[in-house]
């Protein structure tokens, strides 16, 4: 990623530690994940050790120290997603991408995660791919929606 | 915009706004929430935009997109106003034929409108479908009549006249006196009286002070706080500068997470209108009372709606809880005296000073006034956001409301509270709901979700599920959580794989009662609640895994198989073209067969199996009846 931009975004906020997890988010989001010199920018111009930047990336979900895949699926593990099947929704698609909840897989194609509650309740089980959403899915049309994706 | 000087230039304002509408006007609203886009609302809206331009009514139809109508079940839901007339599940195609009949000539078109389960009529209007009947929406109902982005919407409601009445006519104690004496708890969870918690921070010394929204809801089934916040966020910041003002904070905070993208832009822009009306920032109104807000974006940890996990984020670090020796509203954000409060609750304010505290503490039940919205969600035919008065016995939530179980099933448990709460069974259906009645009967109020359970629901599961999403979620810091839950889980996991053994639960047990005792805050004081109620309620379920090797619910997989009945297949090959796993054999006239070995128990051949052959079984407990031989394979004709 382009330090200039990594700038850019700090500047938005002007360089205060107290928004370190906001200029990281911001990074996450562009980026899709925080490669590590972007983080030791972060570092210099907000005074912060890298290791509570480091502490901070691996602590919240939303953050990525690893590239991500093209194709971002997320399966709501939700309670309400969880009685009306989630797991079997995962499991199909683990058994169609051969990776696992937070990995990518080695073409970059894709990468897997759960999520607790997409808020769609009504829609359970539900999943996301590349932020949009397929409610009411069976294990048959998830492999079906995987496929529709190169 | 003007910038307003004082509570008579918002109510010239408020004139103005309104003479603008004539009140006959027709206006389609559009539930833009979260589902409904989900469901393809932005086809429907684009629609009427056309269709709007293409018949010439552009100008004298007003198309409103607002945010959750709490109907989440039905959507996409368009409402005609000034009638009233819902239509429900609607495509694009749909829209043409609702301009021309209901917009231009008054009619209904019959097959878009609710039909009443009981009696087969259509019905035509918000106020007589049962999900909207019973309830009574005094914080969420504006919900669906205001579009979020417009703060002239909120201010012709009525809004902003909470703060110009407290600005003007009343003092910071006085304000703080009606919450307290409208008997306002917390709506996120805990159910601490808000006023209380006011005057905590109120009367510490320290003359810098904080207010904070906490719009972190992470509780999986819940989501009136994002509802709320994406499509009514004036009424949360119109509560927020109220509270500052009673406790004497010049600076707030939204504390929302990135997972929830809508509720940050529309509180954002919330926040950037009202600045540039005057109702935020120096000299509100011209009472001389200045208050800033800002918006701060979670990134995704469940135990970040702690409160002082939430405090900790706020200052830019990693969401850990600290213990309360000294409570957060004395002293919280960066050492100083804090409010924190849920999203919920700050909508409230506004309604409470307005109406005062009398009319609040009417509604709802002695020590739980007031309404409180709930998720009900999971095995229910009407899933949505509802609210209603405190005090509603549970068994009306889940059936005048919700409408019962799906599919002629048996209700099994309804578990409230999230996480942190428990399964509460069957028979304690008439339990009215109340912050008090849930928490002494094992469970608790949460943040109002609701997750129905039918009878194919195992609670050992269920009690598994929770415990691994805690584990999960565990920030690490003290040991009876970090440790203790991953233990429970490990015992829970074996239990749903039939590996259980005597003296699991009791365990169980012990964990749960260190955990309860130990852990540093609440998520993990907590986590064991979902455990003990289900243990306390089904006990039976889970000595049957432990004892027997069966899952009564048919549902954990290790203990369940799947099995063709010869006598009932009628070799159709709907289930072998459908089964994932190519674990079925068969032919045209040759009786299909599950090989066990191959089969991952996804459960895709009993939903395509026709129910009139009804061939499919799971079992469990029991072995597999064995593979017919070949010869007696072919179906043969039934008399």
């Amino acid at each position: 990623m382009d330090i200039a931009r990594v700038d850019q975004i700090i500047d938005r906020y002007g360089a205060d530690e107290s928004y370190l997890i906001q200029v990281l988010l911001d990074i996450q989001t562009e980026n899709n994940w925080l490669p590590q010199e972007a983080l030791e920018r972060v570092a210099e111009r907000l005074r912060v050790p890298l290791s509570r930047i480091l502490h901070i990336a691996t602590f919240y979900k939303a953050f990525s120290t690893v590239p991500k895949g093209r194709h971002r699926i997320h399966v709501c593990m939700g309670t309400a997603c969880h009685v009306r099947g989630a797991q079997r929704v995962l499991d199909a698609v683990q058994e169609a991408t051969g990776i696992k909840p937070g990995e990518t897989d080695l073409e970059l194609k894709f990468s897997l995660e759960t999520v607790n509650c997409l808020g769609c309740c009504a829609l359970g089980p539900v999943m996301e791919i590349d932020g949009k959403t397929y409610g009411k899915m069976t294990p048959a049309e998830t492999a079906e929606a995987l496929r529709n994706h190169d | 915009m003007e910038r307003l000087h004082s509570p008579a230039e918002l109510e010239a304002f408020r004139k103005a706004v309104l003479a603008d509408r004539a009140p006959d006007q027709p206006c389609i609203t559009l539930c833009a929430g979260s589902a409904c886009h989900a469901c393809g609302c932005n086809d429907v809206a684009e629609a009427v935009r056309v269709e709007l331009a293409k018949q010439g009514l552009a100008d004298r139809v007003h198309l409103r997109l607002t945010g959750c109508h709490g109907f989440c079940e039905r959507g996409p839901i368009l409402v005609i106003q000034p009638e009233s007339v819902c239509y429900f599940q609607l495509t694009a195609a749909d829209v043409p034929e609702i301009i021309e009949k209901t917009v231009k000539a008054g009619e209904r078109v019959e097959r878009l409108l609710y039909v009443d389960p009981d009696s087969g009529d259509p019905l035509a209007r918000e106020d007589e479908i049962p999900f909207y009947k019973h309830q009574q929406r005094i914080v969420f109902g504006s919900n669906g009549s205001i579009d979020p982005k417009s703060i002239e919407d909120y201010v012709a409601i009525g809004g902003y006249s909470a703060l110009a009445k407290a600005l003007s006519e009343m003092t910071p104690e006085q304000v703080l006196d009606e919450v307290k004496r409208a008997n306002l708890r917390g709506r996120g969870g805990g159910g601490f009286p808000a006023g209380i918690k006011w005057e905590g921070t109120r009367n510490a010394p320290d003359p810098v002070k904080y207010v904070v929204v906490n719009a972190d809801e992470g509780d999986p089934g819940a989501y009136m706080d994002r509802s709320l916040l994406e499509g009514n966020p004036h009424a949360v910041l119109e509560g927020l500068i109220l509270g500052a003002y009673a406790v004497g904070a010049h600076e707030g905070y939204v504390y929302v997470r990135q997972e929830y993208p809508l509720a940050v832009e529309n509180v954002t822009l919330a926040i950037q209108k009202a600045e540039e009306l005057g109702l935020l920032g120096d000299d509100i109104l011209g009472s001389g009372f200045s208050f800033r807000v800002k918006v701060h974006r979670g990134a995704g940890a469940f135990v970040c709606g702690e409160s002082t996990a939430l405090m900790t984020a706020l200052e830019g670090r990693v969401g850990e809880p600290r213990p309360k020796y000294i409570r957060s509203n004395v002293r919280g954000l960066w050492n100083r005296p804090t409010v924190l409060n849920n999203v919920e609750t700050w909508a409230n304010v506004p309604l409470i000073i307005q109406n005062g505290a009398d009319w609040f503490t009417r509604i709802g039940t002695e020590t739980s006034s007031g309404t409180k919205i709930f998720s009900i969600v999971g095995k229910i035919t009407n899933t949505g956001l509802v609210e209603v008065p405190m005090g509603m016995p549970l068994r009306d939530i889940v059936y005048k409301i919700g409408g019962g179980i799906p599919g002629g099933k048996r209700l099994k448990a309804v578990q409230t509270g999230g996480p942190s709460g428990g399964c509460l069974p069957e028979h304690m259906l008439d339990l009215p709901v109340g912050f008090d009645e849930l928490t002494q009967a094992g469970s608790m109020m949460g943040s109002g979700g609701m997750i129905v359970m039918d009878e194919d629901t195992c609670m050992v599961d269920v009690a598994r599920y929770f415990i691994e999403f805690l584990t999960d979620e565990s920030c690490g810091k003290c040991v009876p959580c970090r440790e203790g839950l991953r233990q429970m889980l490990a015992v829970l996991t074996r239990i749903c794989r039939g590996e259980g053994r005597d003296g699991d639960l009791e365990i169980l047990e012990d964990l749960s009662v260190v955990a309860k005792e130990a852990a540093l805050c609440g998520l993990g004081k907590s986590a064991p609640n979902p455990f003990l109620s289900t243990l306390r309620y089904f006990r039976d379920e889970y000595e049957a895994h432990i004892r027997e090797n069966r899952c009564p619910a048919l549902s954990c997989k290790d203990l369940i198989a799947f099995h063709i009945d010869p006598d009932r297949c009628r070799a159709c090959g709907r289930c072998r073209r459908k089964c994932p796993a190519e674990a079925i054999s068969g032919a045209k006239n040759v009786i299909h067969q599950i090989d066990q070995d191959l089969c991952t128990k996804c459960g895709t051949c009993l939903e395509v199996c026709p129910d009139r052959f009804g061939a499919v079984r799971k079992i469990s407990g029991e072995p597999v009846p064995p593979p017919l031989p070949e010869d007696q394979r072919t179906v043969r004709a039934r008399g």
